[in-house]
């Protein structure tokens, strides 16, 4: 080719000079563990139901979530949500409404008749679960899914557990419980009411079961000595709560004092109120920052015209009173008396100091350990006795509704593992994504979404549920808070911010991925990635 | 504003794309189809702000003319890296002459174009501070009074960086340079988006590589104007200001977010538009990063010179309404 005067080469492209070779550090993409995943006892994949709920796909977030808690619904409405206070948004605003999103995706798949797919292939072999609580259910659930032939035998009338026997009404509507329980049914989850184990071994060999799932709660009330004369009225709060659910309200007067400080002490006093008392006393040894029920609980509790005694332990109960000891907190925060007494009008005490669990079914079982009246398992949830495994607040643990779904989980998963002679290991976990890994200045300002409240007056007297649900329009707005910490969503900052061009765009679901030909390793895409999904790494040289 | 504020998304004010966002509200960068103008395997140093900043106006600038677009180059860093003989990173007719007559150049393809009659033929001038405001700056003046058919892109780093860091009229006042090394005076300097408002031409605007949003609009807003037109981006330099390569978008961000470098837009004369501050902060955050400023912190701390450079900022903020009220 003849060329212009003073020009020997052709003109050529600068993609011939792979600057990657300039390049000590090398951008990764990574996916990192997040807070609210990390936190959720049902270990349920809370960022990636998000993300799909964010877009509008609410059948789909349900149904990522299902795979891992089959009592969404139950959950947006009693689930503690640990995953909110691990939340990271916390440290720009507030954390985002994990639980009011589940809520609305739970209430979503009843109105519009979601149904879970059953298992395609049946595995031959029988599972027991004994107790239709949380965590039997959630075993149950995921046992049907692996193709196990389940059965449940539960002692009460109705399933449910303590979401039905303890958790009240106003926070927790019974067709909702219904709703989701029926939906594990229909998996072929065969469940038997009024049915009491009293002999595991010889349940198992009748019903010709391969394995047990034990989950039969606890439903005996701690008693505590209260010297008390032979007309004052006490009762225990598991009973009272119980029997809110038969025709038979509990009488309890117009001056009802509650003794304990957890959540069920709460729930008490709460319900007291609605059955038309005028005063209800909760008396609680500690201070409020001691106190073990919820916050949330507690407020909305004083909202409804809950009292609180703080420092007080009950001395003597009689007939319209007791006697109450004013106590102060030593040095390392226990309780100690004052000996400064007083009286009360009272004309019922409530016992709400903790729950024992029913062992009386193990009676007998070789290799079985009981400590501090719970069953010991170990990683696998396995009693000492093979093929018999445990869960929800019958084992040692914290006693909570979402607890108990995770052990019915991961006792399942564990079972089905069994059942097949294998043992399962656990997935790795990823690093934590924490909040120092966020480029915060990328996330749009956005207060969380409160959900609306009861009005007070009709708190007090009905058993309607006090806190509402979010519409379509503020679930997808909170779901859209999500930060995403730790895991790509696909916002192209790294493909827009490169100086060299570096970044691969995928296209919609695939990500990105880098071009180490061009590549100079210069941090910009991990600097600018808001969700800290890019890590740079020391090249090799 | 320039761009209306995207609500109720997880992000998309600020990143470049979003997901979940209708494609006619991502940015151009967001688009697998973009342009790249100046593309991989330049050689311009780790994290170059320039290299950001050209890739970002002139991609924006190809899809805003459906690719009918001749860009003309002053000497300096953008041209070195990117056009080392005989090889080019311009995915664009794009050609340089010398440091001093971009702008008139450009006009010259301008009315070349216009005798052609090929209307729908953009032009570009573009070149860094030391050939806008110092040794171009009166071919740029030129064509300004002539009000030619150019939108001029002056991509501002402060200094002149491929010859080794001398000073420029852009240089800011306490800032260390090959020239300055006990820091720029203060008082100098040339405010060149000021003079072009002055100058009373169709279109000027600040921008900057932290808001590409911003910036996106702002050349958009440009190519559908006639006549003169000039847009400042400011973009930082790692090398010569001394600052991590990760952090150019950070600084450039922060340099708005101080008051140091007002973001707005004006048309024939007047200011109509400014981007406020989001998060206001002290100028020490912005100063503190960067080794070409030390000299302030230490071994002493020169609390003068950074309140002098506080109130500068400060008046920027005031002058140009900075901050929502």
């Amino acid at each position: 080719m003849r060329k212009p005067f003073a020009i020997t080469l052709d003109p050529g492209s600068s993609l011939a000079n792979h600057t990657g070779s300039w390049r000590t550090l090398r951008p990764v993409y990574v996916d990192r563990l997040p807070p609210c995943n990390s936190g959720c006892p049902a270990g349920e994949n809370i960022q990636g139901w998000l993300a799909r709920a964010e877009s509008g796909d609410y059948e789909g977030a349900w149904r990522l979530l299902v795979e891992e808690n089959p009592l969404p619904a139950v959950m947006g409405r009693v689930c503690y949500h640990p995953c909110e206070t691990a939340c990271n948004r916390t440290t720009l605003d507030s954390a985002v409404g994990i639980n009011s999103i589940e809520r609305f995706l739970g209430d979503e798949a009843i109105k519009r008749g979601w149904r879970f797919a059953p298992p395609s292939v049946k595995s031959g072999k029988r599972v027991l679960v004994v107790g239709a609580g949380p965590s039997g259910l959630s075993a149950a659930y995921h046992l049907a899914l692996a193709g196990h032939e389940v059965e449940i035998y539960e002692a009460g009338p109705l399933a449910g557990g303590m979401m039905r026997f303890g958790i009240p009404k106003y926070r927790l509507p019974r067709e909702v419980l219904d709703a989701e329980v029926a939906r594990i049914l229909d998996l072929g989850v065969r469940l038997y009411l009024d049915r009491k184990v009293t002999d595991i071994r010889q349940s198992l060999k009748q019903g010709r079961f391969d394995a047990a799932f034990l989950a039969v709660g606890a439903h005996i009330g701690k008693r505590a000595y209260i010297p008390a004369g032979s007309s004052a009225r006490i009762l225990d709060a598991v009973s009272v709560l119980h029997s809110m659910e038969g025709e038979d309200k509990p009488k309890l007067g117009r001056r009802v004092i509650v003794y304990g400080g957890g959540n069920t002490a709460l729930d008490v006093a709460r319900t007291a109120r609605r059955l038309g008392a005028e005063e209800a006393l909760i008396v609680y040894r500690r201070t409020r920052e001691k106190m073990p029920a919820h916050e949330s609980e507690l407020e909305e509790a004083l909202q409804e015209g809950v009292m609180v005694k703080w420092l007080s332990t009950i001395k003597q109960a009689a007939a319209g009173s007791i006697t109450v000891e004013k106590m102060r907190l030593d040095e390392k925060g226990f309780p100690q008396p004052t000996g400064e007494l007083e009286t009360l009008a009272a004309d019922s005490v409530v016992l709400a100091l903790g729950q024992d669990a029913d062992l009386s079914l193990l009676e007998g079982v070789p290799g079985l350990e009981v400590v501090d009246g719970v069953v010991k398992v170990s990683p696998n949830m396995m009693t000492g006795y093979a093929g018999i495994f445990a869960g929800g607040d019958m084992v040692p643990a914290e006693r909570t509704v979402t607890v108990g779904v995770g052990h019915g989980k991961k006792a399942a998963r564990h079972i089905d593992a069994w059942l097949r002679g294998a043992t399962r290991q656990p997935a790795t976990k990823h690093a934590p994504a924490g909040a120092e890994r966020l480029n915060p200045w990328y996330y749009s300002d956005a207060p969380k979404t409160m959900r609306p409240v009861l009005d007070t007056l009709r708190r007090q007297s009905t058993f309607d549920e006090v806190v509402q649900g979010l519409d379509e329009k503020t679930a997808l707005f909170e779901a859209r808070r999500c930060l995403s910490c730790g895991n790509c969503f696909e916002c192209d900052n790294c493909y827009g911010v490169c100086p060299d061009n570096a970044v691969i765009k995928l296209g919609a679901g695939k990500r990105f991925a880098f071009n180490y030909d061009y590549c100079k390793g210069c941090g910009l895409c991990a600097a600018e990635c808001p969700c800290g999904a890019i890590d740079m790494v020391p090249e090799a040289i | 504003m320039a761009f209306e504020p995207i609500k109720y998304y997880q992000t998309g004010t600020f990143t470049v794309g979003n997901r979940l966002l209708p494609p006619e509200l991502r940015t151009v960068q967001a688009d697998v189809r973009r342009t790249n103008s100046l593309n991989s395997g330049h050689r311009a140093c780790q994290g170059c702000g320039e290299a950001l900043g050209a890739r970002y106006a002139i991609d924006a600038a190809m899809n805003a003319t459906d690719k009918q677009l001749v860009a003309a180059n002053a000497t300096g860093c953008l041209e070195v890296f990117s056009t080392p003989y005989p090889e080019t990173s311009w995915q664009i007719p794009w050609i340089h002459s010398l440091f001093g007559n971009t702008a008139a150049v450009a006009t010259g393809i301008a009315a070349a174009m216009k005798a052609k009659g090929r209307r729908d033929v953009r032009v570009i001038a573009q070149g860094g501070d030391g050939g806008t405001t110092d040794i171009g700056f009166g071919c740029l003046s030129g064509m300004f009074e002539r009000n030619d058919d150019v939108l001029y892109i002056c991509y501002d780093n402060e200094a002149y960086m491929n010859t080794g860091v001398q000073r420029s009229s852009a240089t800011p006042p306490a800032a260390r340079t090959a020239t300055t090394s006990t820091g720029n005076v203060f008082g100098q300097g040339k405010n060149v988006p000021a003079i072009a408002i002055a100058h009373g031409i169709a279109y000027v605007a600040t921008a900057t590589i932290a808001e590409l949003h911003d910036l996106e609009a702002k050349v958009r807003r440009a190519m559908e104007f006639r006549g003169a037109r000039y847009i400042h981006i400011f973009v930082s330099c790692p090398l010569g200001w001394g600052h991590a390569s990760e952090a150019s978008v950070h600084i450039a961000r922060l340099a708005k977010e101080t008051g140091i470098f007002p973001v707005y837009q004006a048309e024939h004369g007047e200011i109509v538009s400014v981007s406020k501050i989001r998060r206001r902060r002290p100028v020490e955050d912005y100063l503190k990063p960067q080794r070409r400023f030390a000299h302030l912190f230490s071994p002493k701390v020169n609390t003068e010179a950074i309140a002098r450079i506080q109130a500068m900022a400060d008046r920027n903020i005031r002058k140009y309404g900075l901050t929502e009220d």
